[in-house]
């Protein structure tokens, strides 16, 4: 009896310093491989990008030709510039021209360089209940307000959503933040969509999202696109290195290599390959 | 409906298949939450220990506190230690953003007071009556102590249990410090919320229940612990 009790809290023991040992080990094991992440590039970068697929099948081609690896976060353009400012990554890419013109300013980043563009749509009930079907985008959203139809905002300060608030201004419209019918959903692109079908309302969408939406809902989408080709609905992505003035921590040379790969004629090329669901995304526009 | 049907489908043909992405996500979880619950179980056994066992000045403040923590939303302790880990931070030289370590960090933050707590109420409940015992049968201070962490190991199991499920499903603090980067730090929370966010609904069913057997295995495990000890 005694001797089984001894042996119980050895056992136990035992236990508690395999796992404290597991854990010592996994430190150490993770230190090694920090010290090979230095040699990596990071980039943050938006949901768009990385949601569609077209980082993962442009990027073994840079790393092939460089041999620079390289990571990547997707997430808000808004997030996305503040990782730069905070020095957390090397070079962003990202769309949201206003805003990268001012982190530009403030020094944050440097040789802002345009490599693609996309476009945002106007979608909504098949209905149509604002009538706003293959108007200009300012008569669109004039029209929207007049009707009082729900429409639903990402309200996430996302690229998309700094697109929509440049619209309603060029609409001459206040940004109807208080009415009722304007929803704010705070979330993703699909998700936003999802909520408007829900809602039977209208949203701002970029082209690629509504893609795969459409896709998904298998030939009977509850939102169609309404309004498309109008100019301000080009979607500019850029490339911006961060400064490393600012930053001296970034690796600034990989991430200038990145920015002349991405407007050179390999990668412009096989921007202007990629399809997703059969249709083409991006248009590739770096200047020559 | 289908895509919860297409989630079951789906999770055996990746857990089959031994689908790479998934295995570095099921990697990537179980590094962080292992380094995570053994940090957490090495400081918060003790400490529960302490505020359970000795009575002292502020006792009921701190008691009060611990329990406070254990609603710290994982968002908001994402952006904190963020604070504390990014380049500009007061830990930024330590490389430790967008890294398991980093993650892990996060997660003792939120596993702490789980342990804190149910230890401590495990040490307090049991500690009357065999406090009495124990000084009846004529033993020293030391050995009354030994004794009752002793007692009190299924309460220290249970409080483990309790911590790693929370360990294991966070979202906010893998998303926020570990920047969701595939093949690195994308966690299977993390992937989930990916999946989600793009339409991916039956991959995210698929990967949820992923996440459900393993916590299924480690329970069992446990469970076989404490039929043992």
């Amino acid at each position: 009896m005694e001797k089984k009790e001894v042996f119980r809290k050895i056992e136990f023991i035992l236990v508690f310093s395999i796992t404290a040992l597991s854990g010592a080990i996994f430190f150490a094991a993770q230190d090694s491989k920090a010290a090979e992440e230095g040699a990596t590039l990071l980039m943050a970068t938006t949901t768009s990008t990385d949601n569609t697929g077209l980082l993962e099948y442009l990027m073994p081609a840079f790393t092939e030709k460089t041999g620079i690896d390289i990571k990547w976060i997707s997430t808000g353009t808004g997030k996305a510039l503040k990782l730069g400012e905070n020095c957390d990554v090397d070079v962003l890419l990202v769309h949201a021209p206003q805003a990268e013109i001012d982190f530009v300013d403030k020094g944050f980043g440097i040789d802002r360089r345009e490599i693609m563009y996309n476009d945002f749509v106007l979608i909504g009930p098949p209905e149509d209940p604002a009538h706003i079907k293959g108007k200009k985008v300012s008569e669109a959203l004039q029209a929207i307000g007049s009707s009082s139809n729900v429409f639903v905002s990402r309200g996430d300060e996302s690229g998309t959503h700094k697109m929509e608030r440049t619209l309603w201004k060029l609409a001459d419209m206040q940004i109807p933040e208080q009415e009722t019918w304007y929803r704010q959903s705070g979330q993703g692109m699909l998700p936003t969509i999802n909520v408007a079908g829900e809602l039977q309302g209208y949203t701002l969408t970029d082209h690629g999202t509504y893609i795969k939406y459409e896709s998904a809902a298998e030939g009977k989408p509850s939102l169609v696109i309404l309004v498309e080709g109008d100019a301000v609905l080009l979607n500019q992505y850029s490339v911006i290195p961060v400064n490393p003035k600012h930053c001296s921590n970034v690796k600034h040379e990989k991430a200038q290599t990145l920015s002349n790969w991405m407007s050179g004629e390999e990668a412009q090329r096989l921007i202007g390959e990629f399809k997703l669901l059969g249709k083409q995304l991006f248009t590739p526009n770096a200047a020559r | 409906m289908d895509f919860i049907q297409d989630g079951f489908i789906q999770a055996f043909a990746l857990l089959l298949n031994r689908d790479p992405a998934t295995y570095s996500a099921i990697s990537a979880t179980l590094r962080a939450s292992g380094l995570a619950m053994a940090a957490s179980l090495l400081l918060g056994i003790p400490l529960g220990y302490l505020l359970g066992y000795f009575d002292f000045r502020l006792k009921k403040q701190i008691r009060i506190i611990v329990d406070t923590l254990l609603s710290l939303p994982t968002v908001f302790i994402g952006l904190v230690i963020y604070a504390l880990l990014t380049r500009n931070g007061p830990l930024g030289e330590a490389g430790l953003l967008f890294t398991i370590p980093g993650i892990a960090i996060g997660q003792v933050i939120l596993s702490l007071p789980i342990i804190i707590a149910l230890t401590a109420t495990a040490v307090e409940a049991a500690d009357n009556k065999l406090h009495i015992t124990l000084m009846s049968l004529g033993a020293n201070r030391r050995q009354i102590a030994a004794s009752t962490l002793w007692e009190v190991r299924l309460g220290i199991l249970a409080a483990a249990v309790t911590a790693t499920g929370r360990v294991l499903t966070e979202v906010g603090i893998s998303l926020m410090i570990g920047g969701n980067i595939k093949w690195h730090t994308r966690t299977i929370t993390t992937a989930i919320a990916l999946e989600t966010s793009k339409g991916e609904f039956g991959m995210g069913i698929a990967l949820g229940l992923v996440l459900l057997l393993i916590a299924l295995t480690v329970n069992i495990s446990l469970a076989g612990l404490r039929r043992r000890i």
